[in-house]
């Protein structure tokens, strides 16, 4: 990260949603910390994954960056510039470049919309070319996903979910944006046709230069796509890698219990202990000092009473874990 | 959508109540629509010399205590009864998708609207018809607009409920990231995937708006006499209940066979478009 800015920079991004109490008097009796200040960028053409259990945050971050909801605190700036606080006018010309794939491929497409109509849309929204170019790019589009044209005059729901997700990709595509949130975008989907998404997705990336911020709730998958991987706990990202290194050599007590989870496909291989006990605690009442503290394995008074600072150990290897030794 | 318009009529013509309430429908309608052919004789012309007619020639249904044909009455009390009943359905429908499309989108006004809609609530319907009807005096335009009145919160009700459910689509968080702006959202994606409810609601409403009609020209707040509607029919021939019953009957089955068909028609739209909505209607 040097030299030029990032495309993409969060710093300090937060979220809390009010917990309200009360009928004709309104008053916060609280907060659901979904976001409790998270820092990372993501270089052009890179893939950021951001990975943690379902509840940590990692879908809230992917929207704040989108603006689809907004951060209670902290800052977004794409290719240098400062998103949060622009008003939805001024916005509307940076969602051309960042784009989102959702996780569920058949609530992202809407039923009444024929997909010559569904890829078309945001074109359409921001008044790129006439009815003819539209439909060039349309017939662009549904070949680099890999779908026969004839495909262009039907509904969502005479697809399966991989050709949805295709399809949802191919609306993502339109604008040519330079960054696109992929939202756990193969998780719903059967496992043979996750690694054609995953394929695709990364065949887009090299074509394109796309950047990717990709979040998954487990490593197995991350580990073919990312170039680096966050690790969200709680709201915080508690360790952050370049994805050799992470998968190699993890350092926090909660990506190794990550790392231990993900299935090896050697049934000779012995069966990992299970480290992790107990569930994610409520981000409405986070533990005090570092969140993991309540399952972690090697737990000691200062982490029980003292938060982590995210901390370089090497070279992009950042770790908020006191019993990391720098 | 041929595809799946297709299907849709396909299952629609498999559900025997809704083709009942079509056919049934379909009767009443086409009484209103061809009222000029069917009728044999001026619906408001008396015939002083046959007054109480039974049924026969030339005066198919018989005539009713000013001799006036009840066939001809009846056939343009549809075109009347009917009409009242679209236009409230028409502008029920209207004010209720823009009240329950605005409160559903923008939750800003979600509570000041919908607490506004409450309020008309509260008040049993027929009784604010009446109220709003007597206020402003008997005609059907003013009948039109009591109706309206009543039924517009009902409308916004459903509209909302299916609003807030659509509005948390992906895919109006698609429209979102794109940078869509309200009005597209609210007309491309979140209007056409509310529709199957209303559709159904309207259908209904319609049905109570019929129904509603004639409670209030009975009672003299509709479209005044000697204008035939089948409310204005069913409280001329209340007088003669026991010397000429077929005065208030004929009327009387034309509501009821309207509404009824309705309802089938309704019922069956709903199973078809939209199985989660059985539930209760008042």
């Amino acid at each position: 990260m040097t030299g030029a800015p990032p495309l993409l920079a969060v710093a300090g991004l937060k979220k809390h949603f009010p917990i309200t109490r009360g009928v004709l008097r309104r008053r916060q009796v609280g907060a659901v910390r979904a976001v409790d200040g998270v820092d990372f960028t993501v270089a052009a053409g890179e893939t950021l994954a951001l990975v943690g259990e379902s509840g940590c945050g990692k879908t809230t971050t992917g929207r704040m960056v989108l603006r689809l909801i907004e951060p209670t605190a902290g800052s977004v700036r794409f290719a240098g510039e400062e998103l949060t606080g622009l008003d939805v006018e001024a916005l509307r010309p940076h969602r051309r470049e960042m784009q989102i794939i959702f996780q569920d491929p058949y609530g992202s497409l809407d039923p009444r919309m024929t997909v010559a109509e569904i890829l078309a849309e945001p074109l359409r929204i921001h008044g790129v070319g006439d009815r003819a170019d539209r439909r060039r790019r349309v017939a662009e589009l549904l070949a680099l996903v890999g779908l026969p044209q004839a495909h262009a005059q039907r509904y969502p729901h005479e697809f399966s979910g991989g050709q949805r997700q295709r399809l949802g990709i191919a609306r993502a595509l339109a604008l040519r944006p330079k960054l696109i949130v992929c939202d756990e975008p193969v998780s719903a989907l059967d496992v043979s046709i996750q690694a054609q998404i995953i394929n695709l997705l990364e065949d887009l990336q090299r074509d394109f230069g796309l950047a990717y911020l990709f979040i998954a709730h487990d490593l197995g998958v991350v580990k073919h796509v990312a170039d680096r991987v966050a690790v969200m706990y709680l709201g915080r990202i508690v360790e952050e890698a370049p994805k050799r290194r992470l998968y190699a050599a993890p350092r926090h007590p909660y990506t190794q219990a990550l790392l231990a989870a993900v299935p090896v496909p050697d049934p000779l291989a012995r069966k990992a202990p299970a480290v992790l006990s107990g569930e994610i605690p409520s981000p409405a009442s986070p533990p005090p000092g570092c969140h993991f503290h309540t399952r972690c394995p090697h737990a000691i008074a200062r982490c029980r009473a003292e938060t982590p600072a995210l901390r370089g150990i090497a070279d992009g290897h950042r770790v908020a874990c006191h019993l990391v030794a720098a | 959508m041929p595809g799946k318009a297709r299907g849709l009529v396909r299952r629609l013509l498999r559900h025997r109540l809704f083709v009942t309430g079509v056919i049934l429908f379909g009767l009443m309608l086409a009484l209103a629509v061809f009222a000029d052919l069917l009728a044999v004789a001026a619906p408001e012309r008396m015939h002083t010399r046959f007054r109480f007619r039974g049924p026969g020639w030339p005066f198919p249904l018989g005539t009713d205590n000013f001799g006036r044909d009840l066939w001809s009455r009846l056939v343009y009390g549809a075109r009347l009864s009917l009409g009242i009943g679209f236009a409230v359905v028409v502008v029920a429908g209207i004010a209720g998708t823009v009240v329950g499309l605005v409160a559903g989108y923008f939750r800003r006004l979600d509570e000041p609207l919908m607490r506004a809609m409450d309020a008309l609530m509260a008040f049993p319907a027929i009784l604010l018809a009446i109220a709003i009807a007597a206020a402003l005096g008997p005609s059907a335009v003013n009948a039109v607009i009591a109706l309206a009145v009543v039924y517009t919160p009902r409308t916004a009700r459903i509209v909302r409920s299916t609003v807030l459910v659509v509005r948390e689509m992906e895919y109006v968080q698609a429209a979102l990231a794109f940078g869509a702006r309200h009005r597209w959202i609210i007309l491309r994606h979140i209007l056409p995937n509310s529709l199957a409810p209303l559709i159904v609601q309207l259908t209904f409403i319609f049905a109570y708006a019929v129904l509603a009609e004639s409670i209030l020209s009975f009672l003299g707040v509709g479209p005044p006499p000697p204008t035939p509607t089948w409310g204005n029919m069913i409280a001329e021939g209340k007088d003669y209940l026991r010397e000429a019953p077929l005065l208030a009957l004929y009327p009387g089955i034309a509501v009821m066979l309207t509404a009824l068909g309705l309802n089938l028609l309704g019922d069956g739209l709903r199973d078809v478009l939209d199985p989660r909505l059985r539930v209760q209607h008042d």
